[in-house]
């Protein structure tokens, strides 16, 4: 086991590299000086400790929704609709902080659950789709996708829209009380969510691998017919499944509307979503790789977006360099399987 | 077109499919092929046809080598394979069909396609729409259609593989009209089958094959019981259990009816007794898998009723046929029973129905270690599951079964495995079925059900043909009513 997980470190790491070079040889292609764009980058995500802390504010939601997927892919759900889990999150929390009026201190945390629920039924219902419809998750999930995104859209745009004009960039800000709490003036993410996020991971991490309901779940995962033949309620576990993963797609979305932009935008859920599908990939499935490749990964996004200020390079250089690194280790897996089967002698 | 098999081998895991094949068929002849389920008759045909490639040995047309990787390649060598289940392409009209997997350039030539296809078809007698989707057509129209498609390509050879399996006595007899006509145009027929009514009236020549071998060779004439000797083997019929003491009904099938998409089996009335031992016999497919499915709470009854020990269970969900003592062992172990990518100490940990909502692994660890001593499984229990050899897999699964069962229920319980972990495999089960254990298996392996059962149900095209005491019949007796003779 441990053999595994260090192979998959070593392929992990060399799939980073690989990806650094060839993202290098496309920037030399137009003519740009790889180094120097990495010298930007570095700045931009931990030039000063503002920026530092903005690297936080990408992590926290990023990991969230990977941990939920680290949940689904267990159960073997590619559960491709974390985007709108995360956006029905942040719609759920956002209509609480619009109707609610309480002190921050019992408000905070009702904002957080019901963007926790508002994720979950919102799963539930891709989950349903696939245990009683017969649609598959793929296409259930990306379907719910873009009527989430389109649902944010037509609340800023319609009965949520700002006294006035209705923009956006996105409805009027919540009230005080349903902002959360920064660490410092200026600096957005604190130690608190930091560290309820590592909780959150730890716990999960052993959900999946000390309590019956993980194993259970990856039984389903691996071979639903012979969990079945187990007695494995296998559809409960699915619905399960989709249900913790949209939870914390949700929280993910709470803070995004509740942390970071005190407001419902169009663009809320950040595309975290997708971006911890490659998180996850790259961990091969571990949890405790993914809060490293989601920081790497939150430095890149954050840094990228200094490239078009500095070097006139467009900001989607971050994407091209995480999609590069997360499709070579997903390729590793085809190479690795490759080499066992030329190395080893076949068991009968 | 003459073609040699020589010596041909072909593995599938711990499976020996073909062990050392030799074939010769003669060209212009209607040549049988005749075996048991599972005893390597279509892994062979698929090897001629380069669907699979085989491990060792040679394939001679007339003398030449013929090597293909691919029926693509064998087509053009002039061999085209009917599979038993169509591969066609039902949601594409007729005419698609036919053109499939011919060569050409961009833009296909769909007149002369289609006046290829009329001329077969006047030709063969067959009416078929050239629009017509296929998914519309009947099976037996989609045979015409693969038959003329291969025709097309030129093929001298045509390998049919289970061709009377679900069509009517008409059309069966037009097929074998039309492949009489093709012979006596110049064709060699390789024809696939486990009915030896049909070898009988058409092949000139058959060879039997068993477990992977050539049994034998008989010319025409021949008789179905020389076939039936050569399929099952002539083993002593001496070996009978002795009567068991039987307790109370604890499975009841009353007027039941199972099916699935393709089968339906009906009218099933059955009482097994605590510590009874059933064996379904028949061709693979007639219909035993549904009825153990069906038993085991797997599937729900069409109509009928089941009974588990005197109550009836027919709205009642998997879970509680496993909680009221029922169990069924699938065939494929590693399909539907074992979880590849688990840990033999994980399928422990999942199968305990006592256990918290937590994993102790420390106490796993022992309780597995336990359980590989006991069933002398050959693994340890960090081993991943699909690391185990067959026999080890199915020790496995005896070892994931709850002690005490009331029912037992076992789809081809020796299939793959060698004799030593048969031998387990019986001990163990004769040892359930004498502390009250009712058992009811399925098997294609004659010997094994004879020897073994009280009684037997005989099943054919799903139905059940006859139910005997093994007591009171002979092995042949059981062999010709399985062979489609009757008694």
């Amino acid at each position: 086991m441990s053999g595994d997980r260090r192979a998959n470190l070593g392929w992990c790491i060399a799939s980073v590299v690989l990806g650094l070079v060839l993202t290098a040889l496309a920037l030399v292609a137009v003519g740009a000086d790889p180094f120097e764009c990495c010298r930007v980058m570095w700045n931009g995500a931990f030039g000063n400790s503002a920026k530092f802390a903005n690297v936080f504010l990408t992590w926290i939601p990023l990991t969230l929704c990977s941990v939920g997927l680290l949940i689904a892919f267990t159960a073997g759900l590619w559960n491709i609709g974390v985007e709108g889990q995360v956006v029905m999150g942040a719609i759920a929390a956002a209509w609480v902080a619009r109707t609610i009026h309480l002190p921050s201190p019992v408000l905070i945390p009702v904002l957080f659950i019901s963007g926790m629920m508002g994720g979950a039924l919102w799963a539930l219902l891709a989950g349903v789709l696939k245990t009683h419809g017969k649609v598959h998750e793929i296409f259930g999930g990306l379907g719910l996708n873009f009527v989430a995104t389109a649902f944010a859209l037509y609340l800023i745009m319609g009965p949520w829209k700002r006294e006035g004009i209705a923009s956006t960039s996105g409805t009027a800000p919540f009230g005080r009380a349903a902002w959360l709490p920064t660490f410092s003036d200026g600096l957005p993410a604190g130690p608190v969510e930091i560290v309820l996020t590592i909780i959150t991971l730890a716990t999960v991490h052993y959900l999946l691998h000390g309590t019956l309901f993980g194993l259970r779940l990856k039984a389903t995962g691996k071979n639903i017919r012979s969990a079945f033949w187990m007695g494995i309620r296998t559809n409960c576990h699915a619905l399960g499944a989709f249900a913790l993963c949209g939870m914390f797609a949700g929280t993910a979305g709470a803070f995004q509307a509740v942390g970071v932009w005190h407001r419902l935008i169009p663009s809320i859920s950040g595309g975290y979503g997708y971006l911890a599908i490659l998180v996850v990939l790259l961990s091969g499935f571990q949890a405790g790789a993914v809060p490293f490749i989601a920081f790497f990964f939150s430095a890149i996004s954050k840094g990228s977006v200094a490239l078009p200020l500095d070097l006139n390079l467009d900001s989607s250089l971050g994407g091209v360099l995480q999609g590069i690194m997360a499709l070579l280790f997903v390729l590793s897996w085809g190479v690795r399987k490759r080499l066992r089967r030329g190395k080893a002698p076949r068991v009968t | 077109m003459r073609i040699e098999l020589k010596a041909i081998h072909k593995r599938f895991g711990a499976v020996h499919a073909n062990n050392g094949i030799d074939l010769t068929v003669a060209p212009r002849a209607i040549h049988g092929l005749l075996g048991e389920n599972g005893a390597g008759k279509s892994t062979l045909m698929k090897i001629l046809s380069g669907f699979i490639r085989r491990d060792s040995g040679e394939i001679l047309l007339d003398g030449k080598r013929g090597d293909f990787k691919s029926p693509a390649e064998a087509i053009r060598a002039g061999i085209g394979m009917l599979h038993q289940d169509p591969l066609d392409f039902p949601a594409l009209p007729v005419i698609d069909n036919f053109l499939i997997g011919h060569e050409g350039g961009i833009m296909q030539d769909r007149a002369r396609a289609l006046a290829d296809l009329n001329r077969y078809a006047s030709h063969l007698g067959f009416d078929i729409h050239p629009d017509a989707l296929v998914g519309s057509l009947t099976f037996s129209r989609r045979q015409q259609l693969e038959i003329m498609r291969l025709l097309s390509f030129g093929a001298g050879i045509l390998i049919l593989d289970e061709p009377t399996t679900g069509i009517s006595p008409p059309q069966k007899a037009k097929l074998f009209e039309t492949l009489n006509l093709l012979v006596g145009e110049g064709l060699t027929v390789l024809f696939v089958t486990h009915k030896l009514e049909e070898a009988r009236q058409l092949c000139d020549r058959v060879t039997v094959l068993r477990m992977g071998r050539v049994a034998g060779e008989l010319i025409r004439p021949f008789t179905t019981d020389q076939m039936v000797k050569l399929m099952f083997g002539q083993s002593p019929a001496g070996s009978v259990r002795e009567t068991p003491v039987l307790g109370e009904p604890v499975l009841e099938l009353r007027n039941a009816c199972v099916a699935d998409g393709r089968l339906r089996v009906q009218s099933i009335n059955l009482q097994v007794r605590a510590g009874e031992i059933i064996g379904l016999a028949g061709i693979g497919g007639s219909g035993q898998h549904l009825v153990l499915r069906a038993c085991a709470g797997l599937d729900r009854l069409a109509t009928g009723e089941i009974r588990i020990a005197g109550t009836q269970m027919n709205r009642q969900a998997y879970g509680s046929f496993l909680d009221r003592g029922v169990a069924y062992l699938p065939a494929g172990r590693l399909e539907e029973g074992l979880v590849p990518g688990l840990s033999l100490m994980e399928h422990f940990i999942l199968t305990d129905r006592t256990g918290g909502s937590f994993v102790n692994w420390g106490q796993a660890r022992s309780h597995a270690q336990e359980m590989i001593k006991e069933y002398d499984i050959r693994g340890t229990p960090d081993a991943a599951i699909e690391s185990l050899s067959g026999g080890n897999r199915q020790r496995a699964l005896f070892a994931l079964l709850h002690p005490d069962l009331k029912v037992l229920l076992l789809d081809h319980p020796t299939r793959g495995l060698d004799v030593e972990s048969m031998k387990w495999v019986w001990n163990r089960l004769l040892e359930r079925s004498s502390h009250g254990t009712a058992i009811v298996f399925a098997s294609s392996d004659l010997d094994e059900i004879f020897e073994y059962s009280d009684r037997v149900l005989v099943f054919s095209g799903g139905r059940i043909i006859g139910t005997l005491s093994t007591r009171e019949t002979s092995l042949s007796q059981l062999g010709e009513l399985i062979g489609g003779n009757g008694l």
